[in-house]
């Protein structure tokens, strides 16, 4: 018994002063990594617990100077007398010929290191800024409506109607923007299901709801590209940009004060900016969604990497080259990543252009609504256009320009 | 607003086409990460 008390008392001992040993970082941390035999760094693990980054160029080395030559080493390990470091090395960084009876992409893949850094960026920066850029954007809504309340129709109503949007364009706009919105507010669902739902609702109430939102994302966004192809081939012609746009843009539109009404055709200058807006946007929201649709099918930013890497642009911004050997896994992490922070973007722009075109401008809506418009508000809004149709009416008719068509 | 609710109503018929097709296409995530010695049911 006082024996076995003695061991415990002389291990304890043993222990505590092998751990003061160790807890001495200044002094280990300057080793440099080659007295370590090219293995990691005290200086490195205490980084990484830190959640600073650690440059491990160095473990991707492949050629192990200290292996034992083959013949006279002791029989140790996996491959007999040669050292299996390369072994590890490649499975870890991916670079092995791995062969794998598991069907589907990406199995051949054993490590990926990027998805701690995904999930952190998913649930940090991301939901934040996005958060903040949402709200920022109905708080910059609400104060503008505050000041400058609804922009009203300035002169008399004629009463007379023209048709701005026939069926089809109302169709292409709708099935567009009825989409967006659903995939919006799915989207979110997705986001901040583990953040603020389950929190809010419990997990079993948000399981139910995430599989909902999961199935209506993934299907009703080919009703988005369908409306955005749509609107890309009915409108692209009338928003190419002329100089009467420099003149909207010049009086911001008219939007901040009454009584000013810069000359537009059929789409002014900030209703073009939407558009190139939704086109850039939509396009790019697509292609990422597309790419998440079918996993590991599509990859993109390799090759897009390869490219801007080619055309310099990262190096100018001081970003340095950017990576094109990219796993699998990768490429989905940045697909979520870009497709999020392109729909921030999208939904902030888009929180505008509903503003305007319901609460915020009298007889906007009517546009979109039944697709004809006060002629007054047609001419403070979009003179020009008032004017090529008068002359297209005119010229129908046979008779000079008097009224538009009813 | 006959336009509008004509789209709402294709929307959700593309939503619900787009399932049935890709499922019938094989385009399933289970059809695409596993095979016949996986039972998923």
């Amino acid at each position: 018994m006082p024996l076995r008390h003695l061991l415990a008392l002389f291990l304890t001992g043993f222990l505590a002063t092998q751990a003061i040993g160790q807890d001495t970082p200044e002094a280990d941390a300057a080793i440099p990594r080659a007295e370590t035999g090219g293995a990691s760094t005290l200086e490195d693990i205490l980084r990484r617990q830190q959640g600073l980054p650690v440059d491990d160029e160095f473990r991707q080395v492949f050629g192990d100077e200290d292996a034992p030559p083959g013949a006279a080493a002791p029989q140790l390990s996996p491959l007999g007398g040669q050292s299996d470091s390369d072994l590890w090395r490649a499975l870890r960084f991916d670079k092995a010929d791995i062969t794998t009876q598991a069907r589907g992409p990406a199995t051949n893949v054993l490590v990926q290191d990027s998805g701690m850094t995904w999930l952190q960026f998913r649930e940090g920066p991301l939901a934040k800024y996005g958060a903040w850029l949402l709200g920022g954007t109905l708080v910059a809504l609400a104060l503008f409506y505050l000041l400058r309340g609804r922009i009203r129709i300035d002169g008399e109503k004629t009463g007379r109607k023209l048709l701005r949007f026939g069926g089809i364009e109302r169709f292409g706009h709708w099935i567009l923007a009825g989409s967006f919105i659903v995939l919006g507010i799915t989207g979110l669902i997705s986001l901040f299901g583990r953040t603020v739902l389950i929190p809010a609702f419990g997990k079993e109430s948000f399981a139910t709801l995430a599989i909902g939102s999961k199935w209506v994302h993934n299907n009703v966004s080919w009703a988005f590209m369908l409306g955005l192809v749509m609107v890309i081939i009915m409108w692209t012609v009338h928003n190419i940009p002329n100089r009467h746009d420099l003149k909207w843009l010049a009086v911001g539109g008219g939007l901040f004060s009454k009584d000013i009404h810069p000359p537009a055709r059929k789409f002014n200058a900030g209703q073009k900016m939407i558009f190139w807006g939704v086109v850039v946007l939509g396009v790019s929201i697509s292609v990422s969604g597309l790419s998440l649709l079918f996993p590991f099918q599509m990859p993109m930013f390799a090759k897009t990497f390869a490219i801007l890497n080619d055309l310099g642009l990262p190096q100018m911004v001081g970003f340095g080259a950017l990576p094109t050997d990219l796993a699998p896994h990768q490429e989905m992490q940045l697909s979520q990543a870009w497709h999020a922070i392109v729909a921030f973007l999208f939904m902030a722009m888009i929180l505008a252009h509903i503003y305007l075109g319901s609460v915020g401008m009298e007889g906007a809506f009517d546009a979109m609504g039944d697709g004809h418009v006060e002629e007054q508000w047609a001419k403070e809004h979009h003179g020009l256009w008032v004017k090529e149709m008068e002359e297209r009416a005119a010229a129908t008719s046979g008779k000079a320009p008097a009224t538009p068509a009813e | 607003m006959k336009a509008m609710f004509l789209a709402f109503v294709a929307t959700g018929v593309i939503a619900v086409a787009a399932d049935y097709g890709l499922h019938r296409a094989g385009f399933s995530a289970a059809d695409q990460t596993s095979g016949s010695n996986v039972r998923l049911d």
